[in-house]
């Protein structure tokens, strides 16, 4: 690990103040690793700025020293995004948890980006407003975390992802130089360099505000649970109903595994014997809506659904969106480390992609777990693993290949919202053509020529892989 | 002596998902990795598997700790975060705690608070003090310097008024007919500094039909010790207290503190092989008295109460013994009671043992940011389940010269059910906490 060099410390104490400003092995310990614990990185030091002013005088001292510069939220990236691989300065944005300005007749709101996803709709839901897309980490994740992987959820099916939800930005580029983009109107003048930024994990550039845009919740919802005997029957009744023109506001699937480790935490009752469940929730203005829960039912039936249930009041339906977001920490109980996979697939192919993750996890004699936005085909196998089991770690990565090859040679692709972080360098290699690659990396040099913004994640540019990640034998490069 | 030995996998346990970090009070207050529950547990990883050193950081960040565990409420993967944190304060060779706690502070902590005696003595000694004037006199002239910031907090935290009363009786009957027993855990500062919880306590379960005893020989919980990492003289009130209250009634306790001590009495002395089995005995037999008289034959009060009123979770009866429903029913029992739901009421208040002594400005923070929920509610009553709270809360609102009443649950019961005892009609204007 390099030196640390204690005048650099002195500039950042400067900029932020002494006391937000960790250099403590201990502390920066903490730093290591996000929700991806494959690979480890300590920073060199972390930095806790407040202000957009403060984010660009630690970038300029980071570009003095020609330091890395690692952006960081609510650290649960589950691609290893804010991995400090080669140490660095780490900018923690979690003491910029203010929300700005909040303007209902313009529908938007300015926000710092360590502002809580949640606590965006929590600031306007008693006016009957909310923030549309809804990461299951949302009670945690950040707004600039979300700005930077542009972060999907159960609802991006029928609201969009945030992408689609993001008026403006105030961006803090590798020299430090502070740039404003977008505004509180859909259409900037001057090419739309807006969306470049948005899901680019903080390789062009730091959000440190953001506009977004605000929608109206809506007047009526519905949701049902849907269980099904198996996940083939489960997978069909997706297809199904995408099929027959229906855009639910979420379709989402949990398997048995996932099933199980929710009931053992919540106890909310679920039928442990079923393959699989699928929640289908659906809103709009109340005439109607029995009418398409009685057709959604109809088609789950159809496709061999044991029960479909409707959730009876909110606190029901809350139950069931709890299990569903935090699905992915309850199944810490089967006592085991675990890899989350994003893959993605048209509707119509998730039958034979799951079928295809049941014959790898047996392969590689790994527990899997999946979750999926079923909607918009977004798939979360869960592969488990013993952290202490070399060869259990080699088949988590092997098999991680071969499901998002596949999910590829489908016609879908590697990520559908985790972002490609460190994890999924060589993978994002394997999707796209190196023409396509090549004009990546230039984009990547006219922001940061020096590639100190967040190095060696999406593209490796030229740098080795991280040795574990690489793709196993038996897999083409 | 430890309690803890599948060390690797409950750490192993978090897998990393940071959905605790929104609940815990120390992150939403500094925003900071090491200052949440994850990244306390990648410390204790760390350090149990000597990857890094116990620094005097690693120490703060540990200590920074309120052992709320409103985490394990939060935590999707079942980490028992409040058994790790114990575990290595008392284990790992983390700097002297002198660092954190003053001298003087870890004397009154250890020797003074635990003993109901001492204690009286110390409180008639300030309340002296403080009636002569000669506490507004010393805080005007140089010689407040010379007193440390948490003797005059704790000063401040002394309610303005402590009623007198008889010392309790070895046996309170309900009536003449054979009745359900219980046996109350007096504890130490409560009895002490706000007496009337526990003539309340005891009239409330008379009237269900329950009689009451108060063995004498009980003492302190132990919870202060153990949670500054003081396992051994913690296992040693433990014995203490499983001795004096030995049968087989109920144990019931009206501090959520003493409370989710005394319930983990059974881990604590898992070890111990004369005390194993009677200590898992004793926690089976621990009852909030909440979750108590919840379960008896209702008596509905009688006193109507149009008030609008606040029920404050402790952090240790709601997230450490998952009692939150219970003190609600008993409350929206009392007529005319208009019981709202706080916001973001999973978060400590700050008191936390005694935090507030030893971390006054996380927990002035904690305190103003629960008293400002509070307000947003446009309530005129706080009703709560432990002493720490309420002393926290009740000083904290004073010094903000913006008092509102607090009451034990029990209390509230007690004077909705019995014209006879009950205080004049209420009036928020007329006491001070």
């Amino acid at each position: 690990m390099r030196q640390i060099n204690p005048q650099y410390l002195d500039e950042l104490r400067r900029v932020v103040g002494p006391q937000h400003v960790a250099v403590d092995p201990g502390e920066r310990h903490t730093f290591e690793s996000d929700a991806f614990t494959l690979v480890r990185g300590r920073p060199d030091a972390v930095v806790f700025p407040a202000s957009t002013e403060e984010v660009a005088g630690v970038a300029r001292i980071t570009a003095k020293h020609g330091l890395p510069i690692i952006p960081r939220g609510a650290g649960t990236s589950l691609a290893g995004g804010t991995i400090a691989i080669d140490g660095g300065v780490c900018v923690s944005l979690t003491r910029m948890r203010q929300i700005l300005d909040i303007n209902l007749r313009d529908r938007c709101a300015r926000v710092q980006a360590g502002v809580v996803n949640l606590h965006v709709s929590q600031a306007v839901t008693a006016q009957g407003w909310h923030y549309a897309p809804d990461p299951s980490s949302q009670m945690v994740s950040t707004v600039g975390g979300n700005f930077a992987t542009n972060a999907g959820g159960p609802h991006t099916l029928r609201y969009g992802v945030t992408a689609q939800h993001v008026l403006g930005a105030t961006i803090v580029l590798a020299d430090g130089s502070i740039v404003a983009l977008g505004g509180t109107y859909d259409d900037a003048p001057g090419g739309d360099v807006l969306s470049l930024l948005v899901g680019s994990e903080g390789t062009l550039g730091i959000a440190t505000e953001i506009t977004v845009r605000l929608t109206r919740t809506p007047a009526a919802i519905r949701t049902q649970l849907a269980i099904f005997d198996s996940i083939d029957d489960a997978s069909h009744a997706i297809s199904g109903i995408i099929a027959a023109g229906i855009v639910p506001a979420a379709l989402e699937m949990m398997d048995q595994a996932t099933l199980t480790a929710v009931e053992q935490w919540l106890r909310l009752r679920f039928p442990l014997d079923a393959g699989a469940v699928l929640i289908i929730e659906i809103d709009g203005l109340e005439p109607g809506l029995d009418r398409q829960t009685d057709r959604i039912a109809g088609l789950c039936r159809r496709h061999g659904a044991r029960d479909v249930r409707l959730a009876r009041d909110d606190a029901e339906r809350a139950q069931l969106w709890m299990a569903r977001k935090k699905s992915f920490g309850a199944l810490g109980r089967y006592g085991l480390s675990y890899c989350t996979q994003d893959g993605v697939v048209p509707p119509s192919r998730i039958p034979e992609l799951m079928r295809f993750i049941a014959d790898v996890g047996a392969r590689h004699r790994l527990r899997v777990a999946t979750v999926m936005h079923a909607g918009d085909g977004n798939i979360h196998p869960v592969l488990m693993y013993d952290e202490n089991d070399p060869a259990q770690v080699r088949a988590v990565v092997a098999a991680g290949y071969e499901i998002l090859d596949r999910c590829v040679a489908l016609g879908g692709s590697v990520t559908g919202e985790h972002g490609i972080g460190i994890e999924k360098v060589r993978h994002l290699e394997r999707m796209y053509d190196p023409d396509t690659l090549a004009m990546f990396e230039r984009v990547r040099r006219a922001f940061d020529p020096d590639r100190r913004l967040n190095p060696r994640k999406v593209l490796a540019g030229g740098a080795p892989c991280v040795e574990l990640l690489r793709p196993p034998k038996g897999i083409p490069a | 002596m430890t309690a803890v030995h599948d060390l690797d996998a409950r750490l192993r346990t978090c897998i990393h998902c940071g959905l605790c970090l929104e609940h815990c009070p120390t992150y939403v207050d500094l925003c900071t990795e090491m200052d949440s529950p994850r990244g306390r547990i990648v410390l204790m990883r760390g350090l149990h598997e000597r990857r890094i050193e116990p620094t005097p950081a690693v120490a703060q960040h540990l200590n920074r700790c309120l052992g709320c565990r409103g985490c394990e409420t939060a935590c999707p993967s079942g980490v028992r975060y409040g058994e790790l944190l114990e575990h290595f304060r008392s284990q790992s060779g983390l700097p002297a705690e002198s660092t954190v706690m003053p001298r003087l502070m870890a004397f009154a902590n250890f020797y003074l608070f635990p003993y109901r005696r001492r204690m009286r003595a110390a409180v008639a000694m300030a309340r002296a003090v403080r009636w002569l004037g000669a506490s507004h006199l010393v805080r005007a002239t140089p010689l407040a310097r010379w007193i440390p910031d948490w003797m005059l907090r704790l000063d401040a935290m002394l309610p303005t008024t402590i009623d007198a009363a008889e010392p309790l009786r070895r046996e309170y009957r309900a009536g003449p007919r054979d009745a359900q027993r219980a046996r109350l855990f007096i504890g130490c500062v409560a009895e002490v500094l706000r007496p009337r919880t526990h003539r309340a306590t005891i009239r409330v379960l008379n009237r269900h039909g329950c009689d009451v005893e108060c063995p004498p020989a009980q003492g302190c919980c132990g919870a202060l010790h153990l949670h500054a990492g003081r396992r051994g003289e913690a296992c040693a009130l433990a014995r203490a207290n499983i001795d004096a209250l030995h049968g087989d009634a109920p144990v019931i306790t009206n501090v959520a503190g003493c409370g989710a001590m005394l319930k983990q009495y059974g881990d604590l002395l898992a070890d111990d092989p004369a005390y194993a089995a009677p200590a898992a005995e004793f926690a089976r037999r621990v009852r909030d008295v909440s979750e108590f008289v919840a379960t008896l034959e209702p008596v509905p009060p009688t006193r109507a109460m149009p008030i609008r009123a606040v029920y404050h979770d402790p952090c240790h009866l709601g997230h450490a013994q998952s009692v939150r429903s219970a003190p609600r029913e008993l409350l929206r029992r009392i007529p005319g009671l208009q019981l709202v739901e706080l916001n973001d009421g999973e978060l400590c208040c700050g008191a936390a043992g005694i935090y507030n002594l030893t971390h006054p400005d996380i927990a002035d923070r904690l305190a103003e940011a629960k008293l400002r929920r509070i307000r947003d509610t446009r309530a005129e009553l706080v009703i709560t389940g432990n002493i720490g709270c309420m002393l926290h809360l009740g000083a904290r609102a004073r010094r903000d010269n913006a008092p509102i009443r607090i009451v034990h649950t029990m209390e509230l019961l007690d004077e909705a059910c019995d014209p006879r005892t009950a205080p004049p009609p209420y009036n928020p204007d007329s006491e001070a906490p």
